[in-house]
C-alpha cells in the first residue's frame, strides 16, 4: 500500500490488517501516561486541507503526533491557494519540503488521485468531494467490529443523502467486502443513477429498511439541497427519513446507530436517538484516531517496524 | 509549387489515376505522362499506394485567436488542421471577444488567409457575448466579407426557445443556419462527466443524456415550424440518435455532427480522474459509442467534426472539476474515423470522404472544398497512406496545445500530403514551411 485513495481498491486481506492493526493502535497507547509512540519520529506528515473541516483535521493530527511523526498544517483557507496557487504547484512545493505522508481533504473528487501525479510522499485521501472518505469507513467498520462482534453477515442501512455522500461510498465497498449486507436508503432524488450493479438492497421506505438491522448510519443531509428540489422541505425529510424514538424501536435491540458527523439534529436524527446508549458516535471519534494511527503507521513503514 | 503532378494516387479508392494540377486547379486527370510536363515547371508527387481525398473539412474548430494565443492560434491551429488532412475548418465563436460582429469575424477569416494553411470559415455567435439574451448582429455578419452563414453559441446552449426560434427565422433569410450545442442548462448545472453507473462511483456530477436529447427534440420541432436549417454539433448519444433519424424521415431540415472521441473513448476514461478525459458533451458509454459509429455509416450522422479545443497546461493540469472541457482533434480525426468506419482494411473510402470532407463542406456552404478532382475543381486534396500507422505524441503535434486523449495510441493511416489550391501545405507529412511560393 503506498497510498490510501479509495476502500475499493484495497483488498479485504489489507483492509483486515488496517483494522487488526487499528486494534493493536488502540491497546499500545489506551491507558499509558504518555499516550504516545515513537513509530514515526523523524516523519513529516502534511495535512492539506481545502475544506473547513476541525474534526478530521484534528483526528489526523492526534494520530499523527502520537505516532510521533511532526506535524504540519497546510490549511488552504489560509495559504497561498487563495490566491490563486494551482494544486499541482501547491503538491510541488509540499514535495520540495520533504513531505513523507500528505493527508489532502479536498472539494474536487479525484483530487488525491491526481496529487499522486505530483508527489513521491504517501498519499491519505481524508475525504475528496463526493467521492471517497476511506478512513471513515475504516472507523466504522471497527467500530462495528467492537460493538457487534464483527462485520461478517451483519446488515447495514446507509440512509440519506447517498448520492452526495462519500462517506457512504467508502463504506459501500469496504462493508461489502468484509462481508456485511448493505441497504441504502434514501428519496430516489437523492440516490445516484445506474447503481444497479453496486453490491447494496436500495429501498425507499425508512421503517421497512430497518427491519432486522444490526447497525443504521445516518448520513448528514444538508437543509439547502431542497433548494434543488432533492426534496419539498426539511420537515418532510425529516418525517420520511429521519430516526427518531419510533424508528429506533423498530430496530432489533442490539443494533446501534452510527453517524459521522456533524449531525444536524432534527433533521435525520433526533436529538434523543443522537444521545441515546445505542448511538456510537463519540466512539466512531475515538476510534478514527486509532484507524488513522493504523493507516499512517503502514503507509509510513510498510508495517516494518513497531 | 502550385503545378503538381499526382502519380497514380487512388482516387477517393475508386482507382489509380494521375492528377494534373495547374494554376491550383485540375487539369487533366487519368494517365498522364511525365514527359509532358517535365518542361513546364511541374512538381511530380508520387502517390504510389496513397489514397486521394477531397481535403477534410471541420465544421468545428476552436482556433482560440483572438484572445488565448497561448493555446492555438489562427496560424498553428491551421497548421494542425493541415497535418491532419484539412484544407478548411469553421471558427467557432467562442474567442475573446466573442465572435458577434462583423469585425471580429473578418479579423479571423483575415487571420486565416494570411496563415494560409487552410482555409477558415467564421462562425458568427447566435447571441451577444454567447449569453443567450439578445440576438447578435447576424446579419451584418452574414453580409460581411467573412460572409457568414453558420451561426452558433458553442460551449454553451441556445436554450431560449424565443431566442432560438427568433434566430431561426432570421437566418433562413440568407439560407443560414443555427449550429446548436444541445444541452439544457438545468440539467446540467455542475455536471461534470456522463451521469451513469461511472459517475455514479467516482462521485463526479453527472451529465445527464437526457440534456442533450431534449433539445434536440425541441429544436427538431423549431427547424420543422420555422422551415430553417438546424446543424446538432457534437451529437452524443444513442437517444439523440434515434431523434434526429426520425427528424429527416419527416423531412425536417436538420443535420448532425459526431467528434472523433464520442466515436472511440467511453465515460471509462474518467476513472483516471486526468481531466484529458474532460469534455463537454461528456464521453459516453460503450453502446452510445456503437450507435453513433452505426449512425456514421448509415448518414443519419452527416459528419465527423473535431470540436478541436486546445488548452493550456494550466487549464489541464489540476483537479477534474477545475478543468477546462475539450480536446485536441484536428491531427488525429481522420485516423479516428477510419477507425469507426471499420478500419484501414475494411473502410468505405467514398463513406469517408463523405463524412470527413462533402457532407460538411456542403452543410458550410463551402463551395470549392468537398469536391472529388474534375477537370476545373479547386485541388483541395489529402493523400492518406492507409497502410501507415503512427503513435500519437502530444509533443510531436503541430497545434500550440498538448490536450490530446490519444496519447501514446497507435492510430491508423497517415497523412502523407495536403493540397490547398495545389499549393501542398504538407508533403513527405511534413508542414511545409513557406506556404506563398
Amino acid at each position: 500500500m503506498k497510498h490510501l485513495l479509495t476502500t475499493k481498491e484495497l483488498s479485504r486481506e489489507e483492509a483486515e490488517l488496517i483494522l487488526d492493526v487499528t486494534e493493536q493502535m488502540a491497546e499500545a497507547v489506551t491507558g499509558r501516561e504518555v499516550p504516545k509512540l515513537p513509530a514515526l519520529r523523524g516523519r513529516t506528515v502534511v495535512n492539506l486541507f481545502f475544506e473547513d473541516s476541525t474534526r478530521t483535521r484534528t483526528s489526523f493530527e492526534t494520530a499523527a503526533k502520537r505516532l510521533s511523526a511532526d506535524v504540519v498544517n497546510f490549511a488552504a483557507k489560509t495559504s497561498s491557494v487563495n490566491k490563486g496557487e494551482s494544486l499541482r504547484d501547491t503538491a510541488l512545493t509540499l514535495q520540495a519540503m520533504g513531505a513523507d505522508a500528505v493527508v489532502i481533504r479536498h472539494p474536487a473528487a479525484g483530487a488525491p488521485q491526481r496529487l499522486t501525479e505530483w508527489i513521491e510522499g504517501a498519499v491519505l485521501n481524508a475525504g475528496d468531494g463526493t467521492h471517497a472518505h476511506p478512513t471513515q469507513a475504516l472507523l466504522d467498520a471497527y467500530t462495528m467490529k467492537k460493538r457487534l462482534g464483527g462485520v461478517e453477515g451483519r446488515t447495514v442501512a446507509i440512509v440519506g443523502d447517498i448520492l452526495h455522500s462519500r462517506v457512504a461510498r467508502s463504506n459501500i465497498w469496504l462493508l461489502s467486502k468484509l462481508g456485511a449486507h448493505v441497504r441504502l436508503v434514501g428519496p430516489p432524488t437523492l440516490l445516484p443513477k445506474d447503481i444497479d450493479d453496486w453490491p447494496v438492497e436500495i429501498g425507499y421506505d425508512l421503517d421497512a429498511s430497518l427491519k432486522g438491522v444490526d447497525a443504521v448510519m445516518m448520513l448528514r443531509v444538508q437543509r439547502e439541497r431542497q433548494n434543488a428540489a432533492f426534496f419539498p422541505t426539511a420537515n418532510e425529510y425529516a418525517r420520511l427519513y429521519g430516526l427518531d424514538e419510533r424508528r429506533l424501536a423498530l430496530m432489533p435491540d442490539h443494533a446501534i446507530v452510527m453517524h459521522p458527523g456533524p449531525m444536524n439534529r432534527g433533521m435525520e436524527i433526533a436529538a434523543a436517538v443522537a444521545d441515546s446508549p445505542r448511538a456510537t458516535i463519540t466512539e466512531q471519534v475515538t476510534n478514527g484516531v486509532w484507524v488513522r494511527m493504523a493507516v499512517l503507521y503502514l503507509l509510513l513503514t510498510n508495517g516494518e517496524s513497531k | 509549387m502550385s503545378n503538381v503532378l499526382i502519380k497514380s494516387a487512388d482516387i477517393v479508392g475508386k482507382g489509380r489515376r494521375d492528377v494534373l494540377v495547374r494554376d491550383g486547379r485540375v487539369a487533366e486527370i487519368g494517365s498522364v505522362s511525365e514527359k509532358s510536363t517535365v518542361a513546364k515547371d511541374v512538381e511530380v508527387v508520387d502517390a504510389d499506394g496513397l489514397v486521394l481525398l477531397p481535403g477534410l473539412v471541420d465544421l468545428h474548430t476552436h482556433l482560440r485567436e483572438p484572445g488565448r494565443e497561448d493555446a492555438e492560434t489562427v496560424l498553428s491551429g491551421t497548421r494542425a488542421a493541415a497535418k491532419g488532412g484539412y484544407t478548411a475548418v469553421c471558427a467557432m465563436a467562442n474567442s475573446y471577444p466573442v465572435a458577434d460582429t462583423a469585425g471580429v469575424v473578418e479579423q479571423v477569416a483575415a487571420l486565416g488567409r494570411a496563415a494560409g494553411y487552410a482555409d477558415v470559415q467564421p462562425i458568427g455567435a447566435v447571441s451577444i457575448g454567447l449569453e443567450g439574451k439578445r440576438l447578435a448582429e447576424i446579419g451584418a455578419m452574414a453580409q460581411s466579407a467573412a460572409a457568414v452563414r453558420m451561426f452558433s453559441d458553442d460551449g454553451h446552449c441556445v436554450h431560449d426557445p424565443v431566442l432560438m426560434r427568433r434566430a431561426l427565422e432570421y437566418v433562413k433569410t440568407f439560407d443560414g443556419l443555427v449550429a446548436q450545442h444541445a444541452e439544457e442548462p438545468r440539467l446540467t448545472e455542475g455536471a461534470q462527466m456522463n451521469e451513469g453507473a461511472v459517475s455514479a462511483e467516482l462521485g463526479l456530477p453527472g451529465w445527464p443524456s437526457v440534456a442533450e436529447e431534449a433539445i434536440i427534440a425541441r429544436d427538431v420541432l423549431l427547424a420543422e415550424y420555422t422551415g430553417a436549417r438546424v446543424h446538432f454539433c457534437h451529437v452524443s448519444t444513442a437517444r439523440s440518435v434515434d431523434i434526429i433519424r426520425e427528424a429527416k424521415a419527416r423531412g425536417a431540415k436538420v443535420t448532425a455532427e459526431v467528434c472523433p472521441h464520442h466515436l472511440l473513448l467511453t465515460d471509462e476514461a474518467a476513472r483516471s480522474y486526468d481531466p484529458v478525459y474532460k469534455v463537454n458533451p461528456p464521453l459516453r458509454r460503450e453502446a452510445d459509442v456503437a450507435v453513433l459509429r452505426a449512425a456514421l455509416v448509415e448518414g443519419v450522422i452527416d459528419a465527423v467534426a473535431t470540436d478541436h479545443a486546445p488548452h493550456a497546461p494550466q487549464d489541464k493540469e489540476c483537479e477534474w472539476a477545475a478543468a477546462r472541457p475539450g480536446m485536441l482533434g484536428l491531427e488525429t480525426a481522420l485516423s479516428i474515423s477510419v477507425l469507426a468506419l471499420g478500419g484501414p482494411a475494411e473502410v468505405d473510402w467514398d463513406v469517408l470522404a463523405e463524412r470527413t470532407s462533402r457532407t460538411p463542406a456542403r452543410i458550410a456552404g463551402l463551395e470549392a472544398h468537398g469536391r472529388d478532382p474534375q477537370p476545373g475543381t479547386e485541388a483541395n486534396f489529402t493523400l492518406v497512406d492507409p497502410s501507415a500507422t503512427w503513435t500519437v505524441v502530444p509533443e510531436g503535434l503541430a497545434s500550440l496545445s498538448r490536450n490530446t486523449p490519444y496519447a501514446g495510441m497507435e492510430l491508423p493511416v497517415t497523412v502523407q500530403a495536403t493540397f490547398l489550391r495545389g499549393r501542398a501545405t504538407v508533403l513527405n507529412g511534413k508542414i511545409e514551411e513557406e506556404t506563398h511560393s
